[in-house]
């Protein structure tokens, strides 16, 4: 390729770099060490005692924790609210980031900001709008008491809850990509006679399938693990309303050690497989 | 409207967005506005500068700044050592940064407080060598926010310190600056503004933060409750206006912080050439 004759250089030289770009070795010593004690004392170490604290009465105490009645309710109610909140921030992410990056509007910045805005609220703050909205001294909670509906302590508290902590997940994974892709294999479509709908499931979702993974995976991760909000609407109701995050509170509050422990390590398991599944995920985003 | 508009969909997708976005998230926080207009503003007053209020406020803030200091101080090591230097594990660790986003935060909390608790392993070590007491004490909340902090300093750091142009280096060396040199007038001045922006998002996040810090915070009165908590205790005995007060409060500084973090943001983007 290139016609400039390859440089001859001592190799001796051309290995040693000035000193002005290299850190001396002690100080490549002392940072590094201080960064893995620093991961291994905040992450290794909570993690290692999540799996350590579970099994500390051995694995049939372990087992019998878990499949308490209780922690199983908890489960389930965990998936299904996870089932419900992560479809519709998807199908309302997708839709997003296709109206903000492939049209132009007035408000747009003001969209994108407002998208962002559960983010910067706090978990308690987040619930307690519920309240305010459904609770007995709510705006509506004359009427739902009148008709016998229940939202606040039960099941669609938690999920409402739950929508509007991870509401910015997908949107904010879709659009940045879709904005730095442009619309030109899109317009080559519809211009070659593709419909709308053709157009988006042959050409734009082939494009923003991981991103569009990452962002379902980081919304789920959320949604079953949230427990700020979610411990404000539901009541802790055994059985009934208790996520698992939430059964994890009041085992450890019951001074259950193992119990509080033998549910803290599903959500772990969890977020192990998030990480990994993320992982793999960025990998992908870059050979893409 | 867009004038190369042959793209379809506009309609559907905006009306959906804008639908959804009232529903589940505009809505409902602006009923926290709407409820605040019931309380006069001597009510207002009162409720915020009530002894507990305040001290609630205090231990808050003083926490996170200490938290995301702390946090902004190893986040910046390991970032450098992540993106410079190759070791055993290294990939590992990398993945293992995120580990705090992915958590639920009960978790972190009970795990948190079982290490640092008097009996517990590094909670014993610490009463024991230094007579430190970490769980129960405004300490502990810190050591729970270092721990939620981590990523937003590593994440926003990183990639800064990988896009640096060594060119930049290069030139410092050869005008005969030395390493202590090049670092502290070229490279830190550049990765500045994504620490800060780090900093920032670590600091916003530890002031809301709620689930891993009430097990280890001990959450007493005056001393280690943070104002998550106090909205909590509020709302369990149906003191919607105390709780209203204080969540406004929250909110009206959460968003002050998120516009902060936007100049930020924005001041990173153009020192680094994207605008």
């Amino acid at each position: 390729m290139s016609h400039t004759p390859p440089k001859i250089v001592p190799a001796k030289l051309a290995l040693r770099q000035p000193r002005a770009l290299q850190d001396p070795t002690w100080v490549r010593w002392l940072l590094t060490a201080t960064a893995v004690g620093f991961i291994s004392l905040f992450i290794c170490l909570p993690l290692g005692l999540v799996i350590f604290q579970a099994l500390s009465k051995g694995i049939s105490t372990y087992w019998s924790a878990l499949t308490q009645d209780d922690t199983l309710s908890a489960i389930n109610l965990t998936l299904l609210v996870a089932l419900v909140t992560v479809p519709l921030n998807t199908v309302f992410g997708v839709a997003a980031a296709w109206a903000i990056t492939r049209f132009d509007f007035k408000g747009k910045s003001l969209l994108t900001t407002l998208i962002d805005l559960p983010f910067s609220v706090s978990p308690v703050i987040s619930g307690f709008i519920f309240v305010l909205l459904f609770g007995a001294e709510g705006w509506f909670g004359e009427w739902l008491m009148a008709h016998d509906i229940k939202i606040i302590f039960a099941v669609p508290g938690i999920i409402l809850a739950t929508l509007f902590i991870t509401f910015p997940f997908v949107a904010r994974q879709l659009i940045p990509l879709m904005q730095e892709m442009g619309n030109q294999e899109e317009e080559a479509a519809l211009s070659l006679g593709a419909s709308g709908w053709k157009t988006f499931w042959a050409v734009t979702l082939p494009n923003i399938k991981w991103a569009l993974l990452y962002g379902v995976l980081l919304c789920n991760a959320r949604a079953m693990g949230e427990f700020g909000a979610v411990s404000v609407v539901s009541g802790h109701i055994r059985g009934l309303t208790n996520t698992l995050p939430l059964h994890v509170e009041v085992n450890y509050n019951d001074y259950d050690v193992v119990g509080a422990f033998a549910s803290a390590s599903i959500l772990a398991a969890l977020a192990i497989v998030t990480l990994i599944l993320k992982t793999a995920l960025e990998w992908k985003q870059a050979t893409r | 409207m867009s004038r190369t508009s042959i793209m379809p969909g506009f309609r559907p997708t905006i009306s959906f967005t804008l639908l959804y976005l009232s529903l589940v998230v505009l809505i409902p926080l602006s009923t926290l506005v709407f409820k605040s207009f019931q309380l006069s503003w001597e009510d207002y007053l009162n409720i915020i500068t009530n002894k507990r209020v305040l001290s609630s406020f205090r231990v808050s803030f003083i926490t996170a700044l200490v938290a995301a200091g702390i946090a902004s101080f190893f986040g910046f090591i390991v970032a450098w050592v992540l993106v410079r230097y190759a070791f055993i594990g290294k990939r590992f660790f990398h993945a293992l940064i995120d580990f705090p986003f992915a958590l639920p935060t009960a978790v972190a909390g009970i795990v948190l407080a079982t290490i640092f608790q008097p009996s517990g392993f590094l909670g014993k070590f610490l009463m024991q060598t230094f007579g430190i007491q970490v769980a129960f004490k405004p300490l502990g909340i810190v050591m729970a926010l270092i721990f939620i902090s981590i990523p937003f300093i590593v994440r926003t750091v990183e990639p800064v310190l990988l896009e640096f142009e060594s060119s930049m280096e290069e030139a410092g060396a050869s005008l005969g600056a030395t390493r202590w040199q090049v670092f502290t007038k070229i490279i830190f001045p550049n990765v500045f503004p994504a620490l800060l922006t780090g900093f920032a998002l670590a600091f916003a996040r530890g002031v809301g933060e709620y689930g891993s810090v009430i097990f280890i915070a001990g959450n007493i009165p005056y001393i280690s409750e943070i104002v998550p908590l106090l909205i909590v205790t509020k709302l369990e005995q149906f003191d919607i206006e105390g709780a209203t007060a204080i969540a406004l409060t929250m909110l009206v500084i959460s968003f002050l912080l998120l516009l902060l973090i936007n100049v930020l943001q924005y001041w990173v983007r153009k020192r680094s050439g994207q605008l």
